[in-house]
């Protein structure tokens, strides 16, 4: 590998759409970024926020949570569940000073091999421009145990709207 | 805990071992904590493969197993079984996809080696915490729901009813026989299609296991294999099929005529009631309310009062009726491409340009010309007759694809114009022939022999604007001979356009309302191109004929015939196993906030008032996780997506890049 700086990005793929995407990108041969790291769920509305904590919390540069397109999750309507509790932790990350790049929610169907690699590659450079993530500096205070002051009151992740 | 990993890493021939140095893969995981052995092989997925672990689990004493090979998607379950005939529980078992999420999709090697390291490394930590689980028994309802009465549909309907189950056949229009019940003759043997078809329609009508919901569409799908609730509206015939005898009276009498854009496509009339053709299956008509005098203007009535069995009843609602099916087999077909879309071709704005719908009408004996082959006054036999192949077809501008069967049409219609006009001249304006089937370059053979002309190129234009002497008064087809390398002008009298055939343009919707997938083109997505080519991703949900791609009619029989064996034989293994991925609720955390209940799509999720609590029902869960990822008090365990299973997951897939404050877990971040 270059000496650029590499991101890594934890990939959190819905298993009836993205998941699928992601391997039809494979079989279409399609080239793009290796830096996702795919961890498959049954849907997109499995995604605890916690996940894409831990994630950035272990050294993850960024997260990219996938699912099928609205009206088309496999059970329903669990991406819209995903789609709120994603804007809210946008807006936690907000507080945090982690910058919007570096978690994105994105839809690909089955069938959409080519999106999910773009949205891949898009995020890749994107992060690459950004820099390592360094939760421990950005989100911790220096003795990296009790988080920085928030800007203001943060907004409870978990909860259903 | 100690447990006792196996890692097998898969060089898929050079698939993987091109791109992943699978070697360097094989020998670090072997150092990784809690790995009792570590190999690569050439093929794990093969029987040698499948040996290898199984001797490993019973001499090794193996607790694990990791297979770094391809998508889960293809080949969990047979690695699970590996495990299973070893007697290891099948759930002891983890899959990193190094194929079609890394050595396939870059060449880096370095990357790519490193990934699967981080792919193989997060699926030891999630296997090490995955929990025994049992497949989840299922019983099939032996009733199965056909959509669309097409070939296909009434051939897969015929298979199961004789077979002896229960069938419904749900048809959107008034009658069943899709496209075929147009056709004139079908290449390449030239059998007349109403020979061929009405006899089946009849059996269909007939048949005592065949429930026919004619002029039916599906509103809405719920459940899973084995017991689906399927809610049909039957529209108001507007006509009661208890007293109606088929007479046709009625539509004699109805002073109304229509231009009937569907079976005769646009070429013909029908009257306000009407049965689309005469041997219409069900023979009962309907009443278009859009053209129907009565309902528009409040008078008229006269079928009612013509009509001798006293069947006409305008006060006739929809009925709304709940289905009980065990699976599905969708069949809706397709749409012909409209040739509109190609202003060039002129069509609808030239009259004698045709579309190939409405030449089998028009040489149909039952059409609405008698069979005759005529211009657009109804009487003027065509001296010439230019036929267009691959209209809409294999054009980057329409669709990309092949549409299989215009080829073929397009021949037999050469043919039908010979026969019927022995002095006209025949032009086949073609970019390739294609005729790969049974018969069907002899076909191709036998018309070169009739003397139809064959001009290779795509036509560019087809234009009433004479240029040249013998150009008055008709169309000009200006196209590129590629044979002779010229341009070429050939007027002609009659134009028909070999038009290709196109997914249905509600194929999304209907895929959506039954969980299927649509490919780019809008056609129903099969669970695998070579070797299942009617299942889908969904389960019990099954597909046949041209909803699936372009067909023609011994192929879309086929596989009418196939999605019906699919289906006979899970309904007579009685029971399913299904994946156990289902929630489940700890009493002793569930704080009662009910947070979850709304949360299930299914309705999954029952609260006790006595107890304070909810609980899953697990024959109704289906186990997406939503309620799972909600719960503020981790009181909801995901099986075999415990949280604790990803969490362990996202450590190991990081390995490489844990900041050092990672190392110690916050406690609420490992909760189960
Ligand atoms: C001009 C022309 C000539 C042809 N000639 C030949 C030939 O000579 N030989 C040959 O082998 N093939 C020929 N074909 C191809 C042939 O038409 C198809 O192979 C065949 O009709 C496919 O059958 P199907 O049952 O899959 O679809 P269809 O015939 O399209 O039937 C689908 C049925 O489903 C119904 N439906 C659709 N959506 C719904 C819904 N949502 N709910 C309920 N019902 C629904 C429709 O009303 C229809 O009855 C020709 C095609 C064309 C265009
Ligand atoms: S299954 Fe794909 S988002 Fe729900």
């Amino acid at each position: 590998m270059s000496e650029r700086y590499e991101p890594v990005i934890v990939g959190f793929l819905c298993n009836w759409c993205s998941y699928r995407a992601a391997d039809l990108a494979g079989t279409s041969r399609l080239h793009y970024a290796p830096n996702m790291r795919p961890i498959r769920v049954m849907c997109s509305g499995r995604v605890d926020p916690q996940f894409v904590l831990k994630a950035l919390r272990e050294g993850a540069d960024g997260v990219l949570i996938a699912g099928c397109h609205p009206g088309e999750c496999h059970y329903v309507e669990g991406n819209i569940k995903a789609l709120r509790r994603y804007i809210l932790l946008k807006r936690l990350l907000r507080q945090l000073g982690v910058e919007e790049e570096r978690v994105q929610l994105i839809w690909a169907s089955a069938s959409e091999g080519n999106v999910l690699a773009e949205a891949v590659d898009r995020m890749t450079e994107q992060l690459r421009a950004l820099g390592p993530l360094r939760w421990r500096e950005t989100v911790l205070s220096g003795d990296g145990h009790r988080p920085s002051p928030l800007p203001q009151q943060a907004a409870p992740v978990a909860e259903e709207v | 805990m100690a447990e006792r990993v196996g890692v097998y890493i898969c060089h898929c021939g050079t698939n993987i071992a091109r791109t992943v140095d699978v070697e360097a893969v094989a020998r670090w995981a072997g150092e990784q904590p809690h790995v009792a052995v570590a190999r690569d092989y050439k093929f794990m997925c093969s029987s040698l493969g499948q040996d290898l672990i199984e001797e490993d689990i019973r001499e090794l004493g193996l607790t694990r197993v990791v297979v770094a090979a391809c998508s889960p998607h293809m080949h969990e379950k047979t690695f699970r079984d590996t495990c299973q005939r070893a007697g290891l529980n099948p759930f002891f078992f983890e899959m990193a996809n190094i194929r079609e999420q890394d050595s396939w999709i870059t060449d880096d090697r370095e990357a790519a080696t490193e990934k699967a390291k981080a792919l193989v490394k997060g699926a030891i930590e999630r296997v090490v915490h995955h929990q025994p689980l049992e497949p989840l028994p299922v019983q099939i309802n032996p009733a199965t729901l056909v959509v669309g009465g097409g070939i296909a549909g009434i051939t897969a309907a015929l298979e199961l009813a004789n077979a002896g189950y229960p069938v419904y056949l749900v048809e959107r229009e008034p009658s069943i026989g899709g496209h075929m019940a147009q056709l004139d003759k079908t290449f390449p043997t030239l059998d007349c299609s109403a020979c061929i078809l009405t006899p089946k329609m009849v059996e269909v009508g007939q048949h005592p296991n065949i429930t026919l919901l004619s002029y039916s569409e599906v509103e809405e799908v719920e459940g899973y294999i084995g017991n689906f609730t399927v809610t049909v509206r039957k529209k108001a015939r507007y006509v009661n099929e208890e007293l109606c005898t088929g007479c046709g009276i009625c539509e004699e009498k109805c002073p109304k005529k229509v231009l009937d854009e569907v079976f005769e496509a646009g070429l013909g009339y029908r009257k306000a009631i009407y049965r689309p053709f005469p041997q219409a299956v069900p023979k009962y008509p309907v009443i278009d309310v859009e053209n129907c005098i009565y309902f528009q203007r409040g008078k008229c009535k006269a079928c009612q009062i013509f009509c001798p069995a006293g069947a006409i009843d305008f006060e006739q609602e929809d009925e709304i009726l709940q289905i009980e099916v065990g699976n599905i087999i969708l069949a809706t077909g397709y749409d012909l491409f409209d040739p509109r879309r190609i202003p060039q071709y002129g069509y609808g704005r030239l009259a004698n340009v045709f579309t190939s719908l409405e030449f089998e009408r028009m040489v149909n004996a039952a059409g609405p010309t008698g069979g005759r082959i005529v211009l657009r006054d109804g009487v003027t036999e065509p001296q010439s007759v230019a036929i267009i192949h691959c209209v809409g077809s294999r054009d980057k501008n329409y669709n990309e694809y092949c549409s299989k069967v215009c080829c073929m049409y397009s021949l037999k219609f050469a043919h039908l114009v010979h026969e019927r006009l022995p002095n006209a001249e025949v032009y086949n304006f073609y970019i390739d022939i294609r005729a790969p089937g049974k018969g069907y370059e002899e076909f191709y053979h036998r018309l070169l022999e009739e003397k139809t002309h064959f001009i290779r190129g795509r036509v560019a234009e087809v234009t009433d604007a004479a240029r040249m002497p013998g150009e008055e008064g008709k169309l000009i087809v200006q196209v590129e001979d590629t044979l002779i390398g010229r341009q070429r002008r050939i007027p002609v009298d009659m134009v028909i356009l070999s038009a290709g055939l196109e997914a249905r343009h509600d194929s999304r919707e209907v895929a959506q309302r039954f969980g299927l997938g649509c490919d780019f083109d809008g056609f129903f997505v099969e669970r695998h191109p070579k070797l299942d080519p009617v299942a889908t991703m969904t389960e019990g949900i099954f597909i046949a004929g041209a909803c699936q791609g372009p067909k023609d009619i011994p192929e879309s029989v086929a596989q009418g015939a196939a999605a019906a064996a699919r289906v006979a034989s899970l309904i007579s293994q009685g029971t399913v196993l299904m994946e156990p991925v289902r929630a489940h609720i700890i009493e002793e955390l569930c704080s009662g906030c009910r947070i979850c209940n709304n949360l299930c799509p299914y309705n999954a999720i029952v609260y006790h008032e006595d107890r304070g609590v909810s609980e899953v029902v697990t024959a109704l869960c289906q186990g997406c996780g939503t309620c799972v990822a909600a719960c503020p008090s981790a009181a909801i365990t995901g099986a075999h997506f415990t949280s604790e299973q990803v969490m362990f997951q996202i450590e190991g897939i990081l390995w490489d890049v844990r900041s050092p404050d990672g190392r110690e877990r916050e406690p609420e971040m490992v909760m189960a």
